[in-house]
């Protein structure tokens, strides 16, 4: 049968199993668009492509599905760029869908257009151009097979218009054969029975976890790892959820504004068992003090993140759950008793604190969030003090219960993430936990969350501050506080919610901080809780930039 | 230290731009590049010269690698392999000099093709040692252009490339 362009795109997203997308309209998508007027397939239309791009990655995050997203060509396509680069950062399986002007006007400077492939060359795992409708249904099939498998990325399509509107018959492949591209899954034998060696042997190993791990479905196998053979678990901002905090063998978060404990552990230990984890520079702090005394397993299904900062003794690259599965069998218990009490004597003598006293206290209300929802939503943080609160003082216990923009640093992610979270995860507790510099960077997406009548809840610990960077600003530039005062302009949240035709609910006292969020939460409504927190609050523990990482601030607390 | 690394790639739109884009993004240095069709149509093969220490190199073979359109990545071993660069080069003459330029210019097994009053130009073929003295021969008589193609590099042996898939990057 032949169909137009624009058909077969559809029908392809069908048969990869998509329905729904997050998108735009606009000029170059109107064939497009108006395939999907009756089309079995559901379009959420953000208020931004920015913002598609977010939901799309948060739906990819919480459900392990590839997101989608679509967007027109030029200013629609080049608003997909912050949340395409986000989505690479943190190996997010996704495709993004350009409209482009007709093919024979690229490269005239029409209207609306941006060579969209060349920008989005370093932020994407590939990237095509559609040059003949006849390469449509096999380019599509390659782009989530690309997007999905070994390290998954977003992969972007550009897609003339006029090409939407052409006919050829529709054939969808079944195979994708691309012969540059054959991810390793299996992990070699003999690196595997070397590691299990090195473990067996080990007298303080740690295991250091993040985001790999959780992609590859491997939180079963990093639990029998740890649990069977007493091993500690520190896991990465990404990591969060792989490994039960309320485990003892847990130490939370390692690196910058990791616990003092996790970074005591790694720096001491003997062995380091790295489970997709790329030892990026917010975890290793000073590169050359880094875990002097330790051997490294580095397990990867990305050959290029071994050996990249950290010098790897023994590299595994595959996918992380089959080689953890071929590892259990083979490692014989190693003699962790006197290290357990170690690590169990720094986490007595460090525990995370604050000053619990009647202010209203953002690691308070993130103990309270985590309580109320038994420590089973779904979090999403925006980027700064908000996000390194929500890791340190919620208690993640589930894989994909933790979406946050950890190798970019996207303020704006959080909402629009919570939002494609939601729809993906129709049942769950979404919380997105904001600031009110972040919440502002994409505040519009209120209308999709209230129209799509999606409960998400969003926690603004409102300081009338850019949190994080008037605290460096306080440590290491003498408080000279440039620009990071949002005061005087802070918008009335509760307002600003209403009128969207949202709940918003405004907190300024310690005793209000539960009954709000039990409130948030009995109301199907999305909702704002503004809480007017301490205004100079720092995260701590804290590593100065290009310090070791057991030299931490504590702030006076510990 | 320098290296010789032939890279076989799709022959698509926009391969190129990918190679050296990912060079100038993290930071790696090319010194030479040179890009052609090979045996097989569908197939561009590229040797880049680069500098840089293991860690960078093993890093520049892994990030090439990643590329989906990036079919084999082979960093040439000193020995395994003979290369050569193409280069024109236009000399300055003079009555006075001219017969020391040609002799020069024999001297190293070069061709001339075109001889006028006021410059000689001359293609010279060889490997990086051959181009290197060839230049530091004729600059003294004034060098006016000099075109290079870039070093292209073949493994000798069975230190070949050939396209059969990537081989599978197991450590």
């Amino acid at each position: 049968m032949k169909l137009t362009g624009a058909r077969i795109l559809i029908e392809s997203l069908r048969k990869e199993g998509v329905d729904i997308i997050f998108g735009y309209p606009g000029g170059q998508v109107l064939p497009i668009f108006d395939a999907l007027y009756d089309a079995p397939l559901k379009l959420i239309l953000t208020r931004h492509e920015q913002a598609a791009a977010h939901a799309a990655d948060g739906y990819a995050r919480a459900t392990g599905k590839v997101g989608v997203c679509l967007a027109t060509s030029g200013p629609g396509a080049t608003n997909l760029v912050t949340g395409i680069a986000t989505a690479y950062m943190d190996s997010v399986p996704m495709v993004a869908i350009t409209g482009q002007v007709k093919s024979f006007l690229i490269g005239n400077d029409a209207f609306q257009e941006a060579d969209i492939t060349g920008i989005t060359r370093p932020i994407t795992k590939h990237n095509y151009l559609i040059e003949d409708i006849n390469d449509l249904a096999r380019i599509i099939k390659e782009a989530f097979y690309i997007a999905s498998t070994g390290r998954p990325g977003p992969v972007l399509i550009d897609f003339p218009s006029d090409i939407q509107g052409q006919e050829t018959e529709f054939i969808y492949p079944d195979k994708v054969d691309i012969r540059g591209y054959k991810p390793t899954y299996e992990g070699h034998p003999g690196q595997i029975k070397r590691a299990a060696k090195a473990i067996s042997e080990s007298k303080r190993p740690i295991l250091y976890v993040g985001g790999g791990a959780i992609i590859a479905d491997a939180s079963e196998e990093v639990k029998k790892l740890a649990i069977d053979n007493n091993i500690p678990v520190t896991t990465t901002l990404l990591g969060l959820g792989i490994f039960p905090q309320d485990n003892e063998l847990s130490l939370g978060m390692l690196g910058m504004h990791g616990t003092a404990y996790a970074n005591h552990s790694i720096m001491e230990s003997d062995l380091i068992i790295a489970v997709g984890a790329r030892f990026d520079d917010r975890v290793t702090g000073k590169l050359e003090a880094f875990a002097p005394h330790a051997k490294v397993i580095h397990i990867d299904i990305d050959p290029a993140s071994v050996s990249k900062t950290v010098d790897v003794d023994i590299p595994i690259v595959g996918d992380a759950k089959a080689i953890l599965k071929q590892l259990n069998k083979a490692v014989k218990k190693p003699d962790t008793k006197d290290w357990l009490k170690q690590v169990e004597d720094w986490k007595k003598k460090h525990p995370l604190r604050y000053k619990d006293d009647d202010k209203v206290r953002p690691q308070y209300i993130l103990e309270e969030i985590c309580k109320a929802t038994k420590g089973e939503a779904i979090i999403t943080t925006e980027v700064g003090q908000n996000q390194m609160w929500a890791a340190q003082f919620y208690t993640f216990t589930k894989p994909r219960t933790m979406i946050s923009s950890g190798g970019l640093g996207t303020m704006g992610y959080g909402f629009p993430a919570a939002i494609g979270a939601q729809i993906g995860k129709p049942k769950a507790t979404v919380f997105d936990i904001a600031g009110d510099g972040s919440i502002q960077m994409n505040i519009q997406e209120l209308a999709t969350a209230v129209i799509n009548k999606l409960p998400v809840k969003v926690a603004i610990l409102n300081n009338c501050y850019l949190g994080m960077v008037r605290q460096w600003q306080e440590l290491f530039y003498k408080k000279r506080y440039s620009y990071t005062s949002l005061g005087s302009m802070c918008p009335d949240f509760v307002k600003l919610a209403e009128s969207y035709g949202a709940i918003g609910i405004r907190v300024t006292k310690k005793s209000e901080v539960r009954p709000a969020i039990e409130k948030a939460l009995k109301t199907d409504n999305t909702v704002f809780l503004d809480f007017h927190i301490e205004q100079e609050e720092n995260v701590f523990p804290m590593v100065p930039a290009g310090e070791a990482i057991n030299k931490m601030l504590s702030g006076g607390l510990a | 230290m320098k290296h010789t690394i032939s890279v076989l790639v799709e022959n698509k739109f926009g391969v190129l731009a990918r190679i050296s884009g990912l060079f100038s993004a993290r930071g790696f240095n090319i010194s030479s590049l040179a890009v052609g069709e090979t045996e097989d149509p569908t197939v561009s093969r590229m040797t880049i010269g680069v500098e840089g220490d293991d860690k960078t190199l093993e890093q520049i073979k892994k990030q090439l690698n990643k590329l989906i359109d990036v079919i084999k990545v082979v960093d040439f071993k000193e020995g395994e392999f003979v290369d050569r660069e193409l280069m024109l080069v236009k000399v300055q003459v003079n009555t006075k000099n001219r017969k020391e330029v040609l002799e020069a210019i024999e001297s190293i097994g070069a061709h001339i093709e075109n001889a006028g009053s006021r410059s000689i130009s001359i293609v010279a073929t060889g490997d990086q040692t051959k181009v290197k003295a060839l230049l530091e021969l004729l600059r003294p008589f004034g060098i006016l252009e000099v075109v290079r193609t870039g070093r292209i590099a073949m493994g000798t042996e069975d230190k070949g490339l050939k396209v059969e898939g990537k081989p599978e990057v197991n450590e």
